[in-house]
């Protein structure tokens, strides 16, 4: 029993004591049995903190210490660090959870999360003063990523691992790399266009013997923990040989019956089953649509590349760890939104840079007409007062006065709108706003209580708008092309968050442990996240991101060794029958017969032991018991919690 | 019981079911105060005198979050808890403790929702159990 436990109560800023009554559970913890010193800080994980609760272990010989803060998932680490290096085994340290499980959870009840929180410290001191020093144990981990997704963000980690030493599989799931980034022309900052950016990313990619590269690929499974996983990689057949020539490939095209919308350009055109690469998609190959393919044959009757024999094959790969960079989907508006769907001349952003990339000459030419006018109407699915995207897409303001200033430069005469919600064409980006100014482009703003309405008086499309930036005048517009500026929305396709449960924010997109702290790691340990999966970013943000992730990823597998936390089963030779029931439950051969003292008795084999415990519950005489969770720790631990009257 | 709120454990576990309770935390989805949870390395290791210590102390409630067949130990996981759960309904039935007080629901690590949805209908279960 320790008797000398410091515990400290943090404030988390306002998020723990804008609910607890912080100073009351302090104070309640200092006369806790065993406790010799209770503090409140406003952050336990500040420098500050940490030097202060080092100091008291030193100055005051603590033998145990209780951190009462966020969830342990998050600063677990931190403070047996701080005990560590305080010269306390990390393990006499115990974690109480009073912020996700008491002030978040209870935020409706301020009397009760606060006797919640007391109770939780109790528990906690209980538990740490039935601790036990305890040393980590090693198991090897294989210095191997599989990066799922070949955008911009996924390749840029599958490059830098590699430079690092890293054996990298790079699955995606399309027949080409690139992502969203290969849709884009050109792009800010200038003489870069998406095409380009990926372009350089691939040739590197190929470059590197250490690269593995499948498209065409799903994860579909994963077992095993951080240092090795086995995932299990469903592989669709391209269906063109890689030397395929180029024109037979078009005649096969050609004569292919089964059309399609083509995704790429966002619906304003079709494509084949057998669909040619865009300008700006690698491998330089065309592909079959699986999905859409028949299988008629009537390709491979004019071109000895075309195999129709698209049967998925299955491989099963080892790696350290996993990186989730898979991208996100533009936001579609709904049926009539913002005139969307009824009027033709109610278009996208995305769907206006493909115009931009496939229209020809100086005009702007969208449905057969010049376009001498346009209305950008922004925030379109981005912080809706009443749908649920709440958040900023970040790129979407910049992206609209760059498009805006790209228009202009094919059509100098153009008369530019941009119905605005307030612009944030943050750092850098602001020489944008300032040029597109320049460039005499109308900036109108509206608020979220009178938002843009778009509707036609016959002849035209119109668009009423009350402009703040005038004392609320209502204005009338009648633009030749209106286009909304949609922001970015999480991947509808989720089958990789499905398999992996990656968990999610708010906002739906994959979430981090901590955005300052620990901002691409899951709660998965050795699964990472970069990249617009994660949530809204640019391409510079989403490479920074991406940079980030490689780098922790490469930490945590350079030593090809991984520390485990050193949870052990451990047998009570006196009471041990010989039942066998904890080595029928054991999934890992952990357990052993041995003899001692003249009897023969179960004995736990510590390389095998994962510390499971689902040998505990079946041993008839109890004589099992895990380290960090014995009866005496859980038991007290209940009683803790059953002390208060609430 | 009519006038004291129920108090209900849930044996939750570390890589699964527990960062889900976090993740309600976080979405601020709010359940009754007076349900305390306590983190195992895996659903299959909670003991039935854990639980029945927990019910002689004065908890209405137990509640097992289990792995299911997300369990990183293995598929087992399931199988073994379920029977953990029997065997303690059995204890409890000679004890004279209504097995409806111990239930068990696989929850992954994202499920928040459903996490809040037992907890609430539990609570409101017992509320209205007699003691």
């Amino acid at each position: 029993m320790k008797n000398k436990i410091g515990v400290y109560v943090c404030h988390c800023g306002g998020n723990i004591s804008d609910v607890i009554d912080v100073n009351k559970v302090r104070e309640e913890a200092e006369k806790m049995g065993g406790v010799a010193i209770a503090k409140h800080t406003i952050f336990a994980c500040a420098d500050s903190s940490q030097k202060e609760i080092a100091e008291d272990i030193k100055n005051l010989e603590l033998d145990g210490i209780v951190v009462a803060s966020c969830s342990p998932k998050l600063h677990l680490l931190t403070f047996r660090s701080v005990a560590e290096r305080a010269g306390l085994n990390p393990y006499n340290y115990v974690h109480a959870n009073i912020r996700e499980q008491s002030s978040w959870a209870h935020s409706d009840d301020k009397k009760g999360a606060t006797e919640k929180a007391i109770s939780l410290v109790r528990s906690a001191v209980e538990r740490v003063s039935h601790s036990v020093a305890m040393d980590p144990v090693s198991i090897s981990a294989q210095n191997v990523v599989a990066v799922v997704g070949a955008g911009v963000a996924g390749m840029k980690a599958a490059i830098e691992l590699a430079d690092m030493g890293s054996q990298v599989y790079l699955i995606e799931k399309s027949h080409y790399v690139g992502g969203r980034t290969s849709q884009w022309g050109k792009l800010f900052l200038p003489g870069e266009t998406g095409k380009s950016v990926v372009e350089n990313l691939y040739q590197e990619v190929k470059k590197r013997q250490n690269i593995n590269l499948f498209t065409g690929a799903e994860l579909v499974s994963k077992k095993g923990s951080v240092g090795n996983f086995e995932i299990e990689v469903k592989i669709t057949s391209r269906g063109v040989k890689k030397d395929a020539d180029a024109s037979t490939i078009e005649k096969a095209i050609e004569v292919c019956p089964e059309e399609v919308s083509d995704e790429f350009n966002f619906g304003l055109t079709n494509r084949k089953a057998l669909m040619n690469f865009h300008p700006g998609q690698f491998p330089e190959i065309a592909a079959i649509d699986a999905a859409t393919c028949t299988k008629c044959g009537k390709c491979a009757e004019v071109s000895d590349a075309i195999d129709l024999n698209l049967e998925e094959e299955r491989i099963t790969l080892q790696a350290g760890s996993l990186m989730i960079t898979t991208g996100f989907d533009p936001y579609e508006p709904e049926k009539s939104e913002f005139g969307y769907g009824d009027y033709d001349n109610v278009i996208t952003l995305p769907q206006l840079e493909r115009h931009l990339e496939l229209s020809n000459g100086k005009d702007l030419v969208i449905n057969g007409k010049k376009i001498r006018s346009m209305a950008y109407i922004y925030c379109v699915g981005s912080r809706q007062p009443n749908g649920e995207n709440k958040y900023c897409s970040r790129y979407c303001c910049t992206s609209a006065v760059h498009s805006a200033i790209k228009v202009r430069e094919k059509v100098p005469d153009m008369t530019v709108y941009h119905i605005n919600r307030g612009i944030r064409t943050y750092g850098k980006q602001e020489v944008l706003y300032e040029q597109s100014s320049k460039n005499g482009d109308i900036y109108i703003q509206f608020t979220e209580d009178t938002f843009p309405e778009v509707s036609s008086n016959g002849k035209h499309t119109v668009v009423k708008v009350n402009d703040l930036l005038t004392a609320g005048k209502e204005l009338e517009i009648e633009p030749d092309l209106v286009v909304l500026v949609t922001g970015m929305t999480p991947r509808k396709d989720d089958a990789i968050g499905d398999t992996l449960k990656l968990p999610r924010g708010r906002d739906k997109f994959y979430n981090e442990i901590h955005p300052k702290l620990r901002p691409v790691e899951t709660t998965i340990d050795g699964v990472l996240i970069a990249g617009v999966c994660q949530g809204p970013k640019n391409i510079t943000e989403t490479v920074k991101s991406s940079l980030a992730a490689s780098a922790k990823t490469y930490s945590l597998l350079k030593r090809e060794e991984i520390t485990l936390e050193p949870i052990m089963a451990k047998v009570d030779a006196e009471k041990c029958e010989v039942c066998d029931n904890c080595s029928a439950a054991c999934p890992f051969g952990a357990f052993e017969f041995v003899e001692e003292n003249g009897k023969k008795v179960a004995k736990v084999n510590e390389s095998n032991c994962k510390g499971c415990g689902m040998c505990l519950p079946v041993c008839p005489t109890d004589a099992i018991e895990l380290s960090g969770y014995t009866n005496s720790e859980i038991e007290e631990m209940i009683d803790a919690l059953t002390e208060s009257d609430y | 019981m009519a006038n004291k709120a129920p108090k209900i454990l849930v044996f939750s576990t570390e890589k699964i079911s527990d960062p889900a309770i976090d993740l309600a935390g976080l979405l601020k989805m709010h359940y009754p105060p007076t349900i305390y949870s306590i983190p195992l390395r895996c659903s299959s290791s909670v003991k039935s005198r854990w639980i029945m210590h927990a019910f002689e102390q004065g908890f209405d409630g137990v509640f097992i979050a289990a792995d299911g067949t997300d369990c990183s130990y293995g598929e087992s996981c399931v199988d073994k808890t379920a029977a953990i759960i029997a065997q303690t309904h059995e204890m409890m039935k000679a004890k004279g403790i209504e097995p409806a007080r111990l239930k068990m629901a696989a929850l992954c690590s994202v499920c928040a929702e459903p996490f809040v949805k037992h907890m609430k209908s539990f609570y409101e279960a017992l509320s209205k159990v007699p003691a």
